[in-house]
């Protein structure tokens, strides 16, 4: 960090706002604006630079006191039998602040997007799978297959960072590199420009991806298959991909749960991962996922280190109590199971409160925009921007440090939560 | 205020006492010496007929980082039935073999163990496993960072670097991640496993590399002895899990050329490949081996029956285990040129052969090693069993009947091809304080642990002597930490964070010119960013950091 009279400049800047957590980014502070001078995405530069509107705590859509929207909060809380402990999107501290909140309150704890994380968490719970992390790819991968993801609109610079580096530990020939898409409206332009082998293309609906996969594997094990098409694919295509799954040194395929937006997509991701099982019997494969933004990832590993389970807990039998279909927040608010809600959303999402009238409670950067009325609105700093903080990674194993770099008149959601915590009696 | 505990017969093996009635008193959380006739004493507490030791130390339990956070994760039914309920001291949790992280904390200190440690800790993923540490109260805490399959060392090998860069590659690891050891994890197996290779013995060469697990060990354990480390090189051999094995160990052994090493739960690499299932007890060759090479301390990594998850950094090897898991999942996990990680669920039946023998094998281990101060108490949590079997181990070392009563209900086959039913020695409360206690304390370089003199910290327990020493060990009377009274009659009362014990070896920091390219390069990470600041412990984690000198 260097400074001169009335800019300063950071570097090496960990980004909060998606779950790569690039960790390069430079950015410089002028007055009370900050400005992504190098390495930012689009989504990054929005959020760094977007203007805080100047608000304030309320109850009842009337400006209060902070400590006056905190014990109304408790109240809330208080008086409820069944709340939901929802959004989450926070770092670490936020996520041990909510969970000591939701054991106090007997409530339901959950992730918004807890229904893209249990996609690949069902799969773990009944059949585990082979996975692998963002150096390893970018380092050892000869054969990657894009399974209804292109990586690169939801995470812009997954190319860059992972797929066109320009060293690697292991001499891949950058020109043997080996790119496949599969799935529907996939932007391959990304991998036409990579110095590999000209991208595969392999047209379905999403959910034919499983089905896609679930030939593949027959085909691996060597059965015949007599259905010609799937998709847009034709089986001698799939022959030939066959070919290049067990040629492969070391192939990786990627999906994004959240992108995988259909019923029982569960089974898509288990048709992918016993696929990578199997080819570990002859060569090296894994499987990679892309998700757990807005603090996703971060919610699901502190959930499990306290309660053993990694999201969708319910506290209100005094002990951590799981259950993926009953416990889910999506559901409680649409079966109207609810009697309050408390929603955190620190790293930008937008918040829907539901039109019915359940107590509501939000705790929410000042740029977050909020379609319904609040009973209790307190406004939060955001974790690497006004707080320092830690976030995990999208493969569960790097997490990193974030920076303040400028001042909040907010505190951060941690203090807040523990602060209700603190006046619920 | 000063406290008394009054009349105990205390066992204090660091400091030869061994079953005498003595008076210890506690001020600011440290033993002192007998104070003043004038002096206040606060509170007393009447121990006649109680027995003292230090807190206990376990160094080897997997209780916080990525590997264990997954186990968790897959497995709810592991859980399910052992519920915890939030009291108006404690939170609630859950426990059995993978517990939530703050059951873990109040279970190992309602056991009296005062200390845990870590042992793999992957530079990687370091941040979260001192989160997860962080989260896991009353207990002092501690982490052996995992090098010898990163690519980064391996290149080095290769490279035929001196041993004073590699040793300043070992200091920056400990620091950046701020560790207090290293382990290895079948040495360049993991790193090989990522090119397709599926067995590497002690004089195979990583494919790639084109370095052997022997040059490994060698080269780590001279850096750790060099930098003054104090605990030496923690080694996870070769072969884990293969009959056969005890060959490469045995080897492992008179490999390292005199260096100081730990072998890590040892039962699981001390296999023979004879009979006719082909797998045997290989225990009196490694003990005898043990007992004759004073530089080689172990762990024993003991099974017992019943349901448990294995989760280790042998992906290997893990990948291997797969075909037993019970229930039928597993997951392996690739690490960012750094290491890897397999966990599968497994079920340990006292009639099937393999896994009776395996149990047998481990009790023969403890009792044919002479040297109670070169061997640790421990199941190599949750992999042998989970922690909160120590009781029952405890009573399978001091009760021969007990033992031969279990002994005659495990697998026939297995029990006759065993000796255990010939070995007669039975540990003495004292030798239990030495393996639990001081030992560990001193293999660890941790001074004012594992012993009850002047200046020690005030961690201290104390049981009521029964002749079922499962009993006795279970549930405590008091256990004090730091000086203060955490838990009764096996209960939580009183609720701390502990601390966590780290290094701070030296190194020449020309060092981070090479790391900084390498890591921009392939990592793809800061190097800055990489590093685990200490306010990180302190501040984001509201934990203490307790440095312990190096001692060269």
């Amino acid at each position: 960090m260097t400074q001169d009279t009335n800019s300063k400049r950071f570097e090496e800047v960990p980004c909060p706002f998606c779950s790569l957590l690039c960790d390069d980014l430079v950015i410089s502070q002028l007055k009370d604006s900050l400005k992504v001078k190098q390495n930012g995405c689009k989504l990054a530069k929005t959020r760094f630079e977007e203007n805080q509107p100047r608000v304030s705590p309320t109850i009842a859509d009337k400006a209060c006191p902070l400590e006056d929207a905190i014990m109304e909060s408790a109240k809330i809380l208080k008086r409820s039998n069944q709340a939901l402990i929802g959004g989450l999107g926070t770092d670490v501290n936020g996520m041990r602040a909510a969970l000591r909140l939701t054991e106090k309150a007997g409530a339901v704890i959950d992730h918004m997007h807890s229904n893209a994380a249990f996609r690949n968490l069902d799969v773990l719970q009944n059949h585990g799978y082979v996975m692998t992390t963002l150096a390893e790819i970018r380092n050892r991968a000869d054969l990657i297959i894009f399974a209804g993801t292109d990586a690169n609109t939801n995470f812009p610079r997954f190319f860059e960072r992972i797929i066109n580096p320009s060293h690697s530990l292991v001499k891949i020939n950058k020109k043997e590199r080996q790119l496949v898409y599969i799935g529907d409206k996939l932007d391959s332009l990304p991998a036409g420009k990579s110095p590999g082998k000209r991208p595969i293309k392999l047209q379905c609906r999403q959910d034919q991806i499983g089905e896609v996969f679930s030939i593949l594997h027959a085909l691996s094990v060597g059965l015949e298959i007599d259905k010609p098409i799937i998709g847009n694919i034709k089986l001698s295509q799939l022959k030939k991909l066959t070919e290049l799954l067990h040629k492969a040194s070391y192939g990786v395929i990627i999906w994004a749960p959240g992108e995988l937006d259909f019923p029982y997509a569960e089974l898509t991701v288990q048709t992918i991962t016993e696929i990578i099982k199997y080819l570990n019997r002859m060569t090296r494969f894994a499987g990679f996922s892309l998700g757990g933004s807005e603090g996703g990832m971060t919610a699901t590993q502190v959930t499990a280190w306290q309660s053993g389970y990694p999201s969708r807990v319910s506290y209100a039998r005094g002990f951590p109590d799981f259950d993926a279909y009953r416990f889910s927040g999506k559901r409680l608010l649409e079966t109207n199971e609810l009697d309050a809600i408390f929603w955190v959303s620190s790293l930008g999402a937008p918040i829907d409160l539901p039109d019915r009238r359940i107590p509501s409670i939000v705790l929410a950067a000042p740029s977050v925009k909020i379609n319904g009325k609040p009973d209790v609105y307190i406004p939060v700093g955001i974790p690497g921007i006004n707080h320092t903080g830690q976030m995990i990674r999208t493969d569960g194993v790097v997490s990193f440090k974030l920076k303040k770099l400028q001042n909040s008149e907010h505190p951060g959601v941690a203090d807040v939560i523990n602060r209700i915590t603190q006046a619920y009696r | 205020m000063i406290v008394k505990l009054s009349g105990g017969t205390v066992y204090d093996p660091t400091n030869g006492v061994n079953g005498k009635r003595r008076d210890i008193y506690i001020k600011d959380g440290r033993i002192i010496n007998k104070p003043d006739i004038q002096a206040k004493i606060g509170k007393t507490y009447d121990l006649r007929g109680k027995v003292i030791m230090s807190g206990a130390i376990d160094i080897h339990t997997h209780i916080g980082g990525g590997k264990v956070n997954l186990a968790r994760m897959m497995l709810p039914e592991d859980h399910r039935d052992d519920t915890v309920k939030r009291t108006s001291i404690t939170r609630a949790g859950c426990g059995h073999a993978v517990p939530s992280t703050l059951t873990a904390g109040y279970r190992y200190a309602e056991m009296g163990y005062t200390s845990c440690f870590e042992p793999a800790m992957l530079p990687a993923n370091a941040r979260q496993t001192h989160m997860e540490m962080a989260d896991t109260p009353i207990v002092d805490k501690g982490a052996y960072a995992l090098l010898g399959n990163d690519d980064f060392f391996l290149q080095m090998l290769a490279a035929k670097k001196d041993q004073a860069a590699i040793n300043d590659y070992v200091a920056w690891i400990i620091q950046s991640s701020q560790a207090l050891g290293i382990k290895v994890v079948n040495p360049g197996g993991i790193n090989a496993f990522k090119f397709n290779q599926r067995k590497l013995d002690l004089d195979d060469k990583n494919p790639f590399y084109n370095v052997s697990p022997r040059e490994i060990l060698i080269s780590l354990s001279r850096a750790v002895h060099e930098l003054g480390i104090p605990h030496p090189l923690h080694v996870h051999g070769c072969n884990l899990g293969v009959p056969g094995n005890k060959h490469s160990t045995l080897d492992t052994i008179e490999g390292v050329e005199g260096l100081p090493m730990h072998l890590t739960h040892i039962q699981f690499h001390s296999y023979g490949n004879e009979g006719d299932r082909k797998f045997s007890s290989g225990a009196a060759e490694i003990a005898e081996s043990v007992n004759k090479h004073k530089n080689i301390s172990i762990d024993v990594g003991q099974i017992l029956f019943g349901q448990t998850v294995t989760a280790s950094g042998d992906t290997m090897h893990q990948y291997e285990g797969h075909w037993h898991a019970h229930p039928k999942k597993w997951l392996l996990m690739d690490i960012e040129c750094d290491a890897g990680c397999g966990v599968v669920p497994f079920r340990y039946e006292d009639k099937n052969f393999v896994n009776a023998l395996q149990w047998a094998i481990g009790l023969e281990l403890f009792l044919q090693v002479d040297d109670p101060w070169r061997i640790f108490l421990t199941t190599d949590h949750p992999n042998g069993a989970p922690f909160t079997t120590y009781p029952h181990l405890i009573r399978l070392l001091m009760d021969r009947g007990f033992r031969n009563d279990m002994l005659s209900t495990i697998n026939k086959a297995a029990a006759s091809s065993s000796i255990l039913a010939s070995l007669d020695r039975e540990y003495s409360l004292y030798e239990i304080a030495i393996m639990t206690r001081a030992a560990p304390a001193r293999s660890l370089g941790l001074k004012d642990r594992g012993h009850l003199g002047s200046g020690a910290a005030a961690d201290i327990t104390v049981y009521t002597e029964h002749r079922n020493k499962e009993r006795m060990f279970a549930k405590p009377d008091y256990v004090f930490k730091d000086g203060e009274l955490v838990a009764e009659k096996g209960k939580v009362v009183h609720v701390t964070s502990g601390g966590t014990h780290t290094l701070r070896p030296d190194y020449n920091t020309g060092i981070e010119k090479s790391l900084v390219k390498y890591f921009e390069r392939y990592v793809n990470i800061k190097l800055g960013n990489f590093k685990l600041a200490d306010d990180e412990i302190t501040d984001l984690g509201k934990g203490k950091l307790i440095i312990q000198p190096c001692v060269r």
